[in-house]
């Protein structure tokens, strides 16, 4: 069965390291759907949060792969119910009489914020889960995205859990 | 003690008990040859005639000894001239070290003369690279290629040093040799698991593949088999692991496997899988292979279970140690109905072989044989890639493990002179080559270095004046249409071109003249070269058709 997971990746902090990953996914045909990457609380690890679709069998096999990468500290799936997930969108949209007053109760309803604001157009700066963020894309749509950029999704674990094993309270 | 890079460099290999180094100089790699130069007496550097042959002999010299092959190139062409033969390694999961020079730091990433991303380029084929941006690192950068690149699963592994790197001076301390890290050891309720199985099982089928060779489990596996009363079978990169004549062994299965091998795969009801990745060659079509047994996947890398075929029980371990422990957990069995109907395939199978092989002109079984009269248990045989790779694979009477070089997954054309060279130096052993014409002539160049260092290489070419696997494709599934297969217009005299490399020459074109032509060319302990011309249709039987299944063996030519 197809389903959308998020794997975090902990990596060791070098030049390079974001390519060997990538490179993985290419050369074994598996598709990503969004990646991030950035430093951690620690200069020595920067953290890789992957977005792919697959079966189960798909993300095992990207797993054991990614964990034989020789810079790859830590691989980890992020659970559904025991971990937050985020993601931020900037989009940008026509600013005309007639629509101004439905995206801004959009806005309002999805509590997400207008950023910047033009005699023409208007930007919109929202966060939140993958799927509030699709939904409220669905909604504007109609109403004219000029443009639009995504971060992608990042996760952490909720509670006492880490992902670097060597962290504890 | 104070050291330049380039005598850090070398000096961490001799310290890494390397004793022998492949390569070719050039431009930034000229300090390296330096510190070589100063060190000759430690260390034996052998110039080939091409980069692509000098990965090529690294190989061929890690594949016979189990140690770890080391290749040296320059920066730009010389480092990208490596690549064919690091791919070759990293398909076979081979042990090497690849050591490029660059351009230095400053000039990096600006296109300067001879500058290319070798570390990019070799991403993908490479279980790991470097590149080393200052002195200080290099020492201990080199001493952990080596040991992931015989860690667990091995692989090549390529260290990119510019050239500034090879000039700065650091303090250089000698280290022990790097220890090789194990996979895990298998959990004890797993083998119990496998022993459960095995016990359960009526038609088990003890089957390895290159993981064998690389785990020095000959042993295991036929300690095994005998205790559960099981045929033995391989894939390609397993043959030479257990001997051919050991009554258990039923050979290489698969695209071109031998009849009851593939077809008893196919009956078992479970196969013990030890360091094989089912490839497509092995496999054919995955639905339908092995349908009727459970699979038991035993492997160094865990990444390869599920992977291609789906296994009720994989675990990812140190193979010898998993066997080792799985023998003792399980009880002596008979399966003396399966052990007849294995008997009875081998009996069709000798009627097949009669059938197909002709006695009134050389065949490649001929030829085989009659190279083998005068072979030791410990030649290493080298192959290139095409149908006599095949041939060699089905006929020659392996005894000693990691006597069979040859490219398996990556299946490269032109690999077998400088294997040769490399396992001849490796072993200090007269070594013979198998290859065919085609192959044969993409790296002929190196015919320089088997004279220039008198290599004790006999090569045997299987001439038939075509690209034979190709043509038989085109026989078979392209209604004959000989696409650029036919080599009949190349006029290449071998026996004057082994002349003029000032090597021995022989030429057979008749089975009258076989025997006393291979004694001739066998008769000295210097490098010969055997021109043999073979039938242009001789095809490689059984096979199983790309995609297709254990029904659509083809067992005899249908289309004469």
């Amino acid at each position: 069965m197809t389903e959308r997971f998020v794997i975090a990746i902990l990596v060791e902090n070098q030049p390079g390291i974001l390519t060997r990953v990538a490179s993985m996914f290419n050369r074994r045909g598996f598709n990503i759907d969004s990646l991030t990457v950035s430093e951690t609380e620690t200069h020595e690890y920067s953290r890789i949060t992957i977005s792919l679709t697959g079966d189960d069998g798909i993300c095992r096999q990207i797993i054991k792969q990614l964990k034989k990468l020789y810079n790859v500290k830590e691989v980890k799936v992020m659970d559904r119910q025991k971990s937050v997930f985020r993601e931020l969108a900037l989009i940008k949209l026509k600013n005309v009489p007639e629509t101004r007053q439905e995206i801004l109760s959009a806005v309002d309803i999805f509590r997400s914020k207008i950023v910047d604001f033009s005699p023409s157009t208007l930007c919109v700066e929202i966060t939140g889960e993958t799927s509030k963020i699709e939904a409220f894309i669905a909604l504007v749509e109609p109403l004219g995205i000029l443009e639009m950029c995504r971060t992608g999704v990042v996760a952490i674990e909720r509670g006492c859990h880490y992902l670097n094993s060597d962290t504890s309270l | 003690m104070i050291l330049t890079g380039a005598e850090i460099v070398v000096e961490t290999l001799i310290e890494q008990g390397c004793k022998t180094v492949f390569g070719y100089p050039g431009g930034q790699v000229i300090n390296l040859y330096d510190a070589l130069y100063t060190r000759s007496d430690r260390i034996q550097h052998i110039l080939t005639a091409h980069e692509q042959g000098a990965a090529h002999a690294a190989d061929g010299y890690a594949r016979a000894s189990g140690e770890v092959g080391v290749v040296i190139a320059t920066s730009g062409p010389g480092a990208t001239n490596l690549v064919t033969g690091i791919a070759t390694a990293y398909l076979d999961s081979i042990p090497m070290v690849a050591i490029t020079g660059n351009v230095p730091n400053s000039l990096i990433g600006k296109d300067s003369f001879q500058e290319v991303d070798i570390t990019g380029v070799t991403l993908p084929i490479t279980k790991h690279n470097f590149l080393v941006k200052s002195v200080d690192k290099l020492a201990d950068t080199i001493r952990e290629a080596f040991k992931i690149a015989k860690s667990g699963r091995p692989g090549p592994v390529l260290v990119d040093i510019p050239k500034d790197v090879q000039v700065a001076s650091y303090p250089y301390q000698a280290c022990p040799v790097v220890e090789k890290k194990m996979s895990k050891k298998a959990k004890g309720d797993k083998l119990s698991r496998a022993a459960q199985m095995i016990a359960e099982s009526q038609k088990p089928y003890v089957y390895f593949g290159g993981g064998a060779v690389s785990a020095d489990i000959s042993k295991e596996i036929t300690e095994l088999a005998d205790k559960i009363d099981a045929p033995i079978g391989c894939t390609m990169m397993g043959l030479s692991a257990v001997p051919v004549n050991h009554p258990r062994y039923l050979g290489m299965e698969g695209m071109h496997g031998h009849y009851a091998s593939s077809v008893s795969q196919d009956e078992a009801d479970l196969i013990i899988t030890i360091g094989a990745r089912f490839s497509d060659r092995a496999t054919g079509n995955v639905s339908k292979y092995a349908r009727k047994a459970k699979i038991i996947h035993i492997d160094a890398d865990g990444a390869e279970l599920n992977k291609n075929v789906s296994a009720e029980l994989g675990i990812e371990c140190d193979v010898k140690d998993a066997l080792q422990r799985l023998i003792s957990l399980v009880d002596q069995k008979k399966n003396p109905e399966w052990m007849a109907r294995i008997a009875e395939l081998k009996a069709e199978e000798q009627v097949q072989f009669e059938k197909v092989t002709a006695k009134d002109r050389i065949t490649p079984y001929a030829l085989i044989q009659e190279t083998a009269k005068h072979t030791e248990a410990d030649t290493p045989v080298v192959t290139d890639v095409g149908q006599h790779q095949m041939w060699v694979a089905q006929y020659y009477p392996f005894r000693n493990s990691r006597t069979f070089i040859s490219s398996g997954g990556l299946g490269t054309m032109g690999f077998g002179l400088g294997a040769a060279i490399g396992a001849a130096k490796a072993t200090g052993k007269r070594t013979v080559l198998f290859t065919g014409d085609g192959s044969f002539g993409m790296n002929l160049n190196e015919l320089a270095t088997v004279s220039a260092e008198n290599v004790p290489v006999v090569i045997v070419i299987m001439n038939n004046h075509v690209l034979g696997m190709v043509r038989q494709w085109q026989t078979l599934f392209f209604q004959k249409h000989y696409s650029n297969t036919d080599l009949h217009e190349r006029k290449t005299d071998f026996v004057k071109l082994a002349d003029a490399f000032g090597i021995r020459g022989y030429r057979i074109q008749d089975l009258s003249e076989l025997s006393a032509v291979i004694e001739k060319a066998f008769a000295e302990n210097s490098p010969a070269l055997i021109d043999c011309a073979i039938y242009e249709d001789e095809f490689v039987l059984p096979m199983l058709p790309p995609g297709g299944c254990i029904e659509d063996i083809i067992t005899e030519r249908s289309d004469k």
